[in-house]
């Protein structure tokens, strides 16, 4: 056998391209140079991004081209034998005659991309309460003080809420409650949890719930309720207690304690997959990165999301929101990065959830369900919110604004307004089409625009406008600056690139 | 390597000119005459048996070849058939002296090769296509379901390309969903009758219950995946036919041969299927068999598959990052990168898989994908080979967490 194979190996040596006879070269299977006919190109955006040009599809497929490269490219003059021909052809940059594969393709992923609209609204919030016993300097949502009942919401603007969430044709509904602090109101929240369970009955639709809260009052017989109906938690953990207690200021000064201690008797009862945390990003966490990462490794956590101030509440009149712009946030989130990669070099995973969204919307054609990075917003379309006084707003953001008095994005109060009231004649729509980069100045053009979205709450509350100049737009930036860093990574960084993709 | 088909059996007695017979195969002397009459029996000696009983089966095996044989439809089994039993499925061509096993109770690789004829002519094709007419194959294939047990796991059905029977390959479909109805059922096809949606269409409409085609993607550009194929075209058809077969709800495994015209593109392939194709099952990619027209066309696919781990490595991280299921087939464990091992699936078909010599010591032989035992795989094989000599003491990154 090894002789007859010595035998057949040698001549195999003899033949040149080593194809039998009866089979076909390379060439004779390539359209363009059998036919002579030339590529015709598919929409894409570009920018110049260090000296090359990044060029983005519709549905977030990129290629990085040299000048001369994309000048060759749109006058059909590109070497058809070259690495970036055959990238721009595999990303669906262009098509050559008498394929239909790639439009099908590409119409198949936009229509994916955006299929998250198909569900119509899926997350709803409760505000059960807009008292809270913390008194942190940079609420979003301008709590109230803990004795003040009156902002608690009442059964039967409850009920009229839930009437509301059954309307949304999504075969998802997601309950958040929210607050203030939502366990001041607790008896509010399993009021609704009953009611939503015995419409479900009938309904049968995929439904859960969440609570976020700061865990000061959770006890045994909230855990064993929250057991019972299947109840998530999300608590707010902003580093070490420097960080946490002085962010998130209570009585007593002991905040970090009580949440760390907290955070371990949810999961001892609801299990490890059931609770997660938030972090907001102030001043004082600017310095203290590794710290704060530390502190979630530490306390049992596998991800974090570095979360910047938003422009609302508290955090406008107390000048919070002044003390460090983007380029300062950006900085602390590369340095973040920078230990959060070190962490994983060491065989620990450990992820960015900001960076793992940003990624899933780079390397995937699924919709990533973020709702402030969708175009159209997800205002109203994804999520809506039941104030504690009935008021129905079109995002968490909307009703912020709403406590700083200004109620732009009010949409009717569910006391008063009808279902179709409160979707068709509030505003709404209006909201909604000047949230759709695909036709808004600064971003139809935009090379970043599948990455991004635009959220016309945060513009109309820094810029009073729904689109805003996106020259001023910190959002615009952020989305930029990450994606670029993080495009970085994934060409030049084989070992982080790995890390990236575990993360997606 | 197990022995399907021989020429080396001895049969007695049979009438002069028989049709081919399709029959299952029982080790029970003791089955009342109407059922007898529907089966083949197989014994180590004949003697031990009253005649008359006997007589009642469709064909006598005997594993001990006798003297002066006076039962009719007698076949003494060439020994290596010994291990034909209870359960299997054979069809007997006494005419032309021919026994081929069609189905093993006690394997999991049972295929059906339904026709010969292809529309593509891959360069590497472990049977390469013969244009003759071979429609009697229908009718066997239906047949031969007709006899495995109901309680068979899996069942594959090949070719050529399968698909080509038109109204034959929906009814062989159709059979194996009426009487394997749990049996999982594997098509490989190109995929490429798909594009027309009035064949996907029809497919759905048989409603197997656990069916699924492997559908082979060579590259993520067009031009080499109809190189590789050699057939104009068959990119275009073959995504449209998976896309139809999306549409029409049937599972797509997507089947990637590595060899010297594919390896580079890999991870552009993996990040083209992660794209566009990520709703289907899994992706498989296999390594060559060293037979058919791979032997012809050696020096323009052979590539030691050490030289391409890092691209395949990469294939398999883009591929996890969108949540696509991979597996790597017909490779050697110790040939992959260490990521990509936890990919690695035992899949040769048993009756042709192998290790080498040097294997012999390997600590980890049993997670291996093994070698095939056709043309000269196992003679040319890659040049760094090497047995695992202790199980690594890799504490898994999970259990750190």
């Amino acid at each position: 056998m090894l002789l007859q194979t010595q035998i057949w190996l040698n001549e195999m040596d003899k033949k040149i391209s080593g194809l039998a006879k009866k089979f076909q070269s390379p060439d004779f299977y390539s359209n363009i140079q059998t036919e002579g006919s030339s590529y015709k190109l598919l929409p894409f955006n570009f920018e110049r991004v260090k000296g090359d040009y990044l060029l983005t599809n519709e549905v977030g497929e990129y290629v990085r081209l040299k000048e001369e490269e994309l000048t060759a490219f749109v006058h059909q003059r590109l070497d058809t034998s070259s690495k970036s021909y055959a990238a721009l052809k595999s990303r669906h940059f262009l098509y050559e005659a008498g394929e239909e594969s790639p439009i099908d393709l590409l119409s198949l992923k936009l229509r994916t991309k955006h299929s998250v609209y198909r569900q119509f609204t899926s997350l709803h919030i409760f505000v059960v309460s807009l008292r809270c016993d913390y008194s942190c300097p940079y609420c979003q949502v301008s709590r109230k003080k803990e004795a003040a009942s009156e902002y608690d919401m009442d059964e039967a603007t409850a009920l009229r809420s839930l009437d509301f969430v059954f309307r949304t044709p999504s075969e998802y509904i997601k309950i958040e409650f929210q607050g203030g602090e939502p366990l001041l109101n607790w008896e509010m929240i399993k009021f609704i949890v009953i009611e939503a369970e015995k419409i479900n009955k009938i309904e049968g639709r995929n439904l859960a719930f969440v609570i976020a809260t700061n865990l000061t009052l959770v006890n045994d017989e909230i855990l064993e309720f929250c057991y019972q109906h299947n109840i998530l938690v999300s608590t707010s953990l902003d580093g070490p207690s420097e960080i946490h207690d002085r962010n998130r200021p209570r009585p007593g000064k002991d905040g970090h304690e009580i949440v760390r201690r907290n955070i371990e008797k949810v999961r001892s009862r609801l299990g490890p997959d059931k609770i997660s945390a938030l972090m907001t990003t102030s001043e004082l966490s600017l310095s203290s990165s590794n710290e704060i990462i530390d502190e979630y490794l530490d306390a049992g956590f596998n991800g974090i999301f570095l979360r910047p101030l938003s422009p609302y509440g508290f955090a406008i009149k107390t000048h919070q929101i002044e003390k460090y712009d983007f380029e300062r946030f950006f900085e602390f989130y590369k340095e973040s990065l920078g230990y959060i990669f070190k962490i994983n070099e060491s065989g620990v995973t450990f992820t960015e959830e900001y960076t793992s969204l940003i990624l899933r919307k780079i390397f995937q054609s699924y919709p990533t369900g973020y709702v402030d990075l969708q175009s159209p917003a997800g205002a109203g379309l994804s999520a809506i919110v039941f104030n504690y006084d009935g008021d129905v707003y079109a995002s968490d953001e909307s009703r912020m604004l709403a406590e700083m008095e200004d109620k732009r994005f009010k949409l009717g109060n569910i006391l008063t307004d009808s279902y179709e009231t409160i979707f068709l004649e509030s505003g709404l729509l209006d909201v909604i089409e000047n949230s759709l980069t695909d036709s808004m100045p600064g971003c139809y053009q935009c090379a970043y625009k599948p990455f991004c979205g635009s959220d016309p709450v945060y513009h109309y509350a820094t810029q009073k406008d729904f689109v805003g100049h996106k020259a001023f737009s910190s959002f615009c930036v952020k989305t930029k600056s990450i994606v670029n860093y993080l495009l970085d990574i994934m060409e030049n960084d084989p070992v982080r690139r790995n890390i990236l993709q575990s993360w997606i | 390597m197990i022995k399907l088909y021989s020429k080396e059996c001895r049969f007695y007695n049979w009438e002069e000119s028989p049709e081919p017979i399709i029959l299952s195969v029982t080790e029970n002397p003791h089955l009342p005459r109407v059922l007898a009459k529907k089966y083949a029996i197989v014994l180590d000696n004949v003697n031990d048996y009253p005649e008359d009983i006997l007589s009642g089966y469709a064909a006598i095996l005997s594993r001990q070849s006798i003297q002066d044989v006076r039962l009719s439809k007698f076949i003494s089994l060439d020994p290596e058939f010994s291990y034909i039993k209870n359960g299997d499925v054979i069809r007997i061509n006494a005419y032309a002296n021919e026994i081929r096993v069609l189905f093993r109770v006690d394997s999991d690789h049972n295929s059906l090769l339904v026709t010969e004829r292809c529309n593509s002519f891959c360069l590497m094709c472990s049977q390469p296509p013969r244009n003759v007419d071979d429609s009697y194959l229908i009718k066997d294939a239906c047949d031969a379901i007709k006899c495995m047990p109901r309680s068979a796991t899996s069942l594959g059905i090949t070719g050529g390309e399968p698909t080509l029977l038109d109204d034959g390959f929906l009814e062989i479909v159709q059979a194996a969903s009426s009487y394997l109805p749990e049996t999982y059922l594997h098509i490989l096809t190109n995929g490429r009758s798909f594009s027309d949606r009035a064949n996907s269409r029809a497919l759905k409409r048989i409603k197997h219950p656990n069916l699924m085609l492997g559908i082979p993607l060579y590259s993520d550009l067009s031009e080499q995946h109809d190189f590789i194929v050699q057939a104009k075209n068959a990119f275009e058809e073959t995504i449209k036919g998976i896309l139809n077969l999306r549409r029409d709800g049937v599972r797509v495994e997507l089947r990637v041969v590595i060899h010297k015209q594919t390896y580079s593109r890999l991870p552009d392939l993996a990040r083209f299927i992660a794209r566009n194709l990520a709703f289907v099952e899994h992706v498989a990619f296999m390594g060559l068999e060293l037979t058919g027209f791979t032997k012809a066309n050696f020096k323009a696919l052979w590539i030691d598959p050490h030289d391409y781990r890092n691209e395949l490595d990469q294939a398999c991280r883009i591929l996890q990052a969108s949540r696509v299921k991979t597996m790597i087939y017909n490779h050697q464990l110790c040939l992959l990168s260490e990521y990509s091992r936890e990919f690695s699936v035992n899949s040769i078909s048993d009756w042709k898989n192998e290790y080498l010599e040097k294997c012999t010591p390997c600590m980890r032989k049993n997670e291996c994908g093994g070698f095939f035992s056709t043309g000269f795989s196992l003679t040319k094989t890659s040049d760094f080979i090497k047995p695992f000599m202790e199980l690594e003491k890799m504490i898994p990154v999970k259990e750190i967490c």
